[in-house]
């Protein structure tokens, strides 16, 4: 199985910026998303993104910088190769991955 | 559990409302346009992700059936769901159904969905089931966002009425005197806790997928709308009825689509179903031969791939093949649209590949027990959608959903603006402390991801398509085990911005709840029907055909 290695962004607002760096061997086909998932329940849970619909690509919520371009997490493909992930640069950023994405009058403020 | 006491300057944010609605799919957004228009001065429309985005409506990719073509009417559509039911659907829900679900296609027509144009009529498929075409689509797979965009804009239509919030998670229900007045909620975006105070709430959080690891629908279908209503004291019925879709995508991996996204397809062009050896298999287990044709019921066809694949028989990912490969490709091409496309950038190309498929955990029959206002047995408590238990019984109708969710929607807004006009009780913050202190809980450091994939493979294993004794029993038991290991607190400290950690663990809460009520419906129900297949008990039996109803009793789900 190949390997791909991710340089994820780490922290909330106002922390120093950092990028985590976590290997791990995929199925061809599998998505950006797919490793997300599986990192948090065998690595580190406490990783924060966003995503509802799993693979459906209907939600939209999984938007994310890949390599400095928008991606949706769950369409991209993971590749063997150093992957970077960022959020999104132009929201709030909530953390880790997940930024404020909801209309602003479907906000709770 | 340390419980950090509320401090009386830090009383959590408040908010009040005359409808309060717990999840915006087609039955939430249905509701709270109906409410509004109704004469409610102000509903709230929260869902735990984005609104119109996060549950099962977006992603339903395929037909609606509803009685609106001219040689059609309600009542035929009642007898297929009744007949698909196999003698447990409440016909009084299973009429409003058909009959109310064909008024709101014809609304949703005019509020510009984009149903299918076939002559100067709607375009309609015949799914299996139906003794004629009655499910109408949007093309091409875009019915579920069709629908989803048109009530969105409606609602937003409606204006200053209605208040919609996203990233909120309503975790408990409060409950004064026997009577819901509220809820108790998580902004998950900033980790605060929200009190909110309404004289009606309407449950319409959808399914419960999630508890399979199997599974078609989105991360926010873990059945919270089942324990909410259940701890606030409402009855569940026919819990053991978990419809798995025959043909969920198996292999290679497909991103990007909807995994039961090939339904459609067999309905247009007859896919052949085919076991490892590719050789024709369904009517060996029962089910008709198919000819070319799609024409065996979710159930059969469910029965069938597994017990080819038990017999040895499988694809070898442990399915069956799908195969369109006897379609001409220009007749491929007409039927798929763009899909062509997107199969092919998944290195998937129809003419050549078969594709593998499996059962796949879709869709709920049971759930929260209604009458035909859509009141449950808690006053002030209403449900709708997908979240309501008996209008299906024992098995779905391809199509039925979507039209449930708009129908049972729109009956729920319109009692609730009813129940609004007769005004408000008191709201008592006493009554939502306990429920505040769970959400201002310190627990220790979990895995909670982890125990979420737990729970998930022990549903699939043991309380799946095909159930015996020992597997409930050996399924109870290590939920049991599960529910002891997580404690009494959510892991971490409360307040951090979308932590995932606190939200899996309160997810955990509800889905061992509604996990133990499943388990606990399927071992007493000793027959085979419809959803619920007993290897030990094969035969549908007479004396089973009546609805399995639970409810709480000291904090344990009992049969009632
Ligand atoms: C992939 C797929 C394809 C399908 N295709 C079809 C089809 O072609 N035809 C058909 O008739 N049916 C189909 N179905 C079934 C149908 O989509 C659903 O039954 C129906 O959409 C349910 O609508 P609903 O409004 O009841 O729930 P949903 O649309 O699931 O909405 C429930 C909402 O509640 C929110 N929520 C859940 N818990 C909470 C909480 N605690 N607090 C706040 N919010 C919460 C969720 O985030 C979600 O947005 C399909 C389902 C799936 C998964
Ligand atoms: S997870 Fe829904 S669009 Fe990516």
């Amino acid at each position: 199985m190949p390997t791909t290695t991710l340089h994820i962004r780490r922290g909330g607002p106002g922390e120093a910026p950092r990028h985590d760096v976590f290997e791990l061997s995929f199925e061809p086909g599998e998505s950006v998303l797919d490793a997300l998932r599986r990192l948090r329940i065998g690595t580190d849970p406490t990783l924060a993104f966003r995503y509802a619909c799993l693979n459906a690509n209907a939600c939209k919520e999984c938007m994310m910088l890949l390599d400095g371009k928008v991606i949706y997490a769950c369409t991209a493909r993971l590749e063997a190769r150093d992957m970077r992930l960022d959020p999104l640069p132009n929201k709030t950023l909530l953390r880790d991955l997940a930024t404020v994405i909801a209309p602003p009058d479907e906000r709770l403020d | 559990m340390r419980n950090s006491a509320i401090p009386a300057s830090n009383q959590p944010r408040h908010f009040t409302a005359d409808v309060l609605i717990i999840g915006a799919g087609a039955a939430g957004m249905y509701a709270a346009i109906e409410a509004a228009r109704q004469g409610a001065g102000s509903v709230l429309l929260l869902d735990r992700s984005l609104i119109g985005r996060g549950g099962a409506t977006v992603m339903a990719q395929m037909t609606v059936a509803a009685a609106v073509g001219p040689d059609d009417d309600w009542r035929h559509h009642l007898a297929d769901t009744l007949a698909a039911g196999r003698g447990l659907c409440d016909p009084a829900l299973a009429a409003l159904l058909c009959e109310v679900g064909a008024e709101c296609i014809l609304e949703m027509d005019r509020w510009k969905v984009g149903w299918a144009r076939a002559g100067t009529g709607f375009a309609s498929v015949q799914a299996p089931g139906h003794d004629r075409a009655r499910c109408v689509y949007v093309d091409f797979l875009s019915t579920g966002p069709a629908v989803s965009k048109a009530l969105r804009a409606q609602v937003q239509r409606v204006g200053d009425a209605i208040r919609r919030i996203g990233e909120m998670l309503v975790t408990d229900l409060v409950v004064q005197d026997g009577r819901v007045t509220g809820a108790v909620a998580l902004h998950v975006a900033s980790g605060a806790p929200l009190t909110i105070a309404a004289p009606t709430t309407i449950i319409a959080t959808g399914g419960l997928t999630r508890l399979y690891a199997r599974n078609s629908a989105s991360a926010n279908m873990s059945g919270d709308g089942y324990a909410l209503a259940m701890r606030a004291g409402a009855t569940l019925l026919d819990m053991e009825f978990v419809q798995f879709f025959p043909i969920g995508h198996l292999a290679p991996r497909l991103i990007g689509m909807d995994p039961i996204m090939w339904d459609p397809f067999r309905y247009k062009l007859g896919g052949r179903l085919l076991n490892g050896a590719m050789q024709e298999f369904v009517e060996r287990w029962g089910g008709d031969a198919e000819n070319g044709t799609y024409s065996t019921t979710r159930d059969l066809a469910t029965h069938a791939i597994i017990k080819e694949v038990e017999a040895g028989h499988g694809s070898p990912n442990g399915g069956a093949w799908l195969s369109f490969t006897h379609v001409p490709a220009a007749e491929l091409r007409a039927a798929f649209g763009p899909v062509i496309d997107k199969l092919a950038a998944n290195g998937i190309d129809l003419t050549r590949d078969c594709i593998e498929v499996s059962p796949i955990a879709h869709y709920h029959m049971g759930g929260v027990r209604v009458d035909t206002a859509m009141r449950t047995d808690v006053p002030g408590l209403l449900c709708a959608g997908e979240a309501v238990g008996g209008a299906n019984g024992a098995n779905r109708l391809s199509g039925n959903a979507i039209t449930e969710a708009l129908a049972f929607g729109r009956l729920a807004g319109a009692e609730a603006a009813r129940q609004a006009a007769e005004g408000a009780p008191a709201f008592d913050v006493a009554a939502a402390r306990p429920a505040l202190a769970l959400l201002a809980a310190e627990g220790p450091a979990q895995n909670t991801a982890a125990l979420v994939a737990r729970l998930q493979h022990i549903m699939a294993a043991d309380v799946g398509p095909f159930r015996t004794a020992a597997g409930l029993a050996r399924a109870a038991a290590a939920l049991a085990a599960l529910r002891e290991e997580i404690g009494t607190a959510p892991p971490g400290t409360p307040g951090l911005a979308h932590d995932l950690v606190r939200l899996d663990w309160l997810d955990l809460r509800q889905m061992l709840l509604v996990a133990k009520s499943v388990v606990l419906a399927a071992t007493a129900r000793t027959e085979s029907r419809g959803a619920h297949q007993r290897e030990d008990f094969p035969e549908m039996s007479p004396s089973w055909e009546r609805n399995l109803p639970l409810r709480l009793r000291a904090g344990v789900p009992e049969l009632a």
